[in-house]
């Protein structure tokens, strides 16, 4: 899992697509979830790193991330699976 | 080292120059808390889902509208519309606070008779009134309002039958210039039929015509129509004090006030754009004082209004069950809040909050129930913040009508609960049970054994 390595992040939770022209507003918590996938970290990683910082339980965050990948794949935020092993 | 609140990770896509189908508001101001008592509280100990009212609130409003009626007119009367919440605690408010009965069916009669309230202060609308109910309205000297001709003649005989003289007024309808116009009920203005009626009931001399009633349609925007409304009631009774020396005692200008509800396709809020009880207050005081009634012949105003005064009070609380995306990517949210305790959700946008802080972060979301039916919605589109399974949310402005027509649909009808003006809570209806189901069946012998 990999997002698109021409997508801006602000600090301040804008995220950019040059490609689309698509701008979208991203909670801190999602911020430093892509800040951790653009750091090639993984899905267990970054679970690990979240639970260690956050009151949360597993299955929440389990659900959740799972239900803002989709998201960011929906929006095409992320490289295909080919792409990325390439 | 404490850890950091968790709010859930969300992406929404930004468009600018589009109008936004959710809505320009943000409801993401908790309300945490009603008339003193904790939502998590009131949850904890009456359950989820469960209704809230404020008799403060209910209190406050029954003299808000008194006041904007009796500051511009100098006989003013409410009848309390019990079909719009007709639970006895709440009935005992607005009887409390000077309130006469409005019904419209026997059940409603014989419960404001069972509640104690005199038999002269029923006023008795509908248009179906049985002999059994109409012989009891005569008896008790109630207020009988006729709606069409064969229940004019039912009491004319009945009149005759127990040697009494019924006080009635007929209900006209009319064209006031809003649409659509509301003709199915009383004798219309227009075309005489109104006038007929009358007729026949000063010929025939057995009945007392106290009052003429309106009822120009419900949740009227346009104060105006209730001007020409009076106007037109004002100009009948004088025709009938000229041709028959004969004073009409009261106008009843009926309901229908707005509350502050917000109605499906509205862009702003109702809140912000319904009219007050001042305007409406100033349209018909304006029409009726700008008649031709003598000075000290003003017919007593009486006022019917329901939703407008029950509303506000009254509020929904109840959890989420899940957050789900649709296939398109929408955020759904299920509460454990169906349209079958919900039933203004069909004609209302309601607004729904947390009851507990979020960031500023929300979704735009769509919001069912939990029935199985898929047009169990609550609300096609709305913004809200990041609500989590098992989180509250408190529903606005469910006072009116839905502890009425509320349906016992594949659950049982929750607590309902009273917070008095000491910010004590009292169940003032108790969930229903499976036993109160069952205690109204009955199964025929052959089919109480199978075997599967």
């Amino acid at each position: 899992m990999k997002l698109k390595k021409n997508v801006a992040i602000s600090e301040a939770g804008l995220l950019f697509n040059p490609v689309t022209g698509e701008s979208f507003s991203v909670n801190p918590i999602g911020i430093e979830i892509l800040n951790l996938l653009r750091e090639e970290k993984s899905g267990s990683q970054i679970h690990d790193i979240i639970l260690e910082k956050y009151s949360t339980d597993k299955t929440t965050l389990e659900k959740d991330y799972n239900d803002f990948i989709g998201i960011l794949s929906h929006n095409n935020l992320l490289e295909s699976d080919e792409k990325a092993k390439a | 080292m404490s850890k950091i609140r968790y709010e859930r990770p969300v992406i929404k896509k930004l468009e600018t120059g589009m109008p936004n189908k959710f809505g320009t508001r943000t409801e993401y101001e908790p309300m945490t808390h009603i008339d003193g008592n904790a939502v998590k509280d009131l949850i904890k100990e009456y359950g989820s889902p469960l209704f809230v009212i404020s008799e403060k609130t209910i209190r406050s409003t029954i003299r808000k509208a008194k006041k904007a009626f009796e500051t511009r007119y100098p006989r003013v009367q409410f009848a309390w519309s019990y079909k719009t919440n007709y639970l006895n605690a709440i009935c005992g408010i607005f009887h409390q606070e000077g309130s006469w009965a409005e019904v419209v069916s026997g059940f409603e009669y014989d419960k404001a008779i069972s509640l104690g309230v005199d038999g002269k202060k029923i006023i008795f609308n509908g248009p179906e009134k049985s002999e059994a109910d109409l012989t009891k309205a005569i008896k008790n000297d109630s207020l009988i309002h006729i709606d069409h001709l064969d229940e004019l003649y039912t009491i004319t005989e009945l009149a005759e039958k127990l040697k009494r003289r019924p006080r009635v007024a007929i209900r006209v309808n009319m064209d006031t210039g809003v649409y659509p116009m509301w003709d199915r009920f009383g004798f219309n203005y227009e075309n005489g039929q109104a006038m007929d009626a009358i007729n026949k009931i000063m010929h025939q001399g057995k009945l007392d015509l106290v009052g003429l009633h309106c009822h120009i349609g419900t949740f009227m925007l346009a104060p105006s129509a209730y001007g020409v409304a009076a106007s037109k009631l004002a100009e009948l009774a004088l025709t009938v004090e000229k041709k028959f020396k004969h004073e009409i005692k009261y106008i009843d200008m009926g309901g229908g006030f707005a509350s502050k509800n917000t109605l499906k396709g509205s862009y702003l809020p109702g809140s912000d754009t319904n009219p007050t009880f001042d305007d409406f207050a100033e349209a018909i005081s304006t029409a009726l004082i700008n008649s031709n009634f003598q000075q000290d012949k003003l017919p007593l105003l009486i006022l019917e209004t329901g939703r407008a005064l029950i509303d506000e009070a009254g509020y929904l609380l109840g959890s989420v069950i899940s957050n789900k995306r649709s296939s398109t990517g929408r955020r759904n949210t299920i509460l454990d809040i169906g349209v079958n305790i919900l039933f203004t959700s069909f004609w209302y946008d309601h607004k729904i909050t947390p009851a507990q802080p979020f960031t500023h972060y929300t979704e735009d979301t769509c919001v069912y129930g939990p029935l199985c039916m898929n047009i169990d919605v609550i609300r096609e589109s709305t913004s809200l913040p990041l609500l989590n399974k098992d989180d509250q949310v408190v529903i606005h402005n469910v006072g009116a009508y839905n502890m009425t027509q509320w349906m016992q649909f594949i659950a049982l009808r929750p607590h309902v609960v009273l917070i008095d003006e000491k910010e004590k809570p009292h169940i003032i209806r108790l969930m229903e049970t499976l036993d109160n189901m069952n205690s109204m069946e009955k199964v025929p012998v052959h089919l109480k054994k199978f075997e599967l």
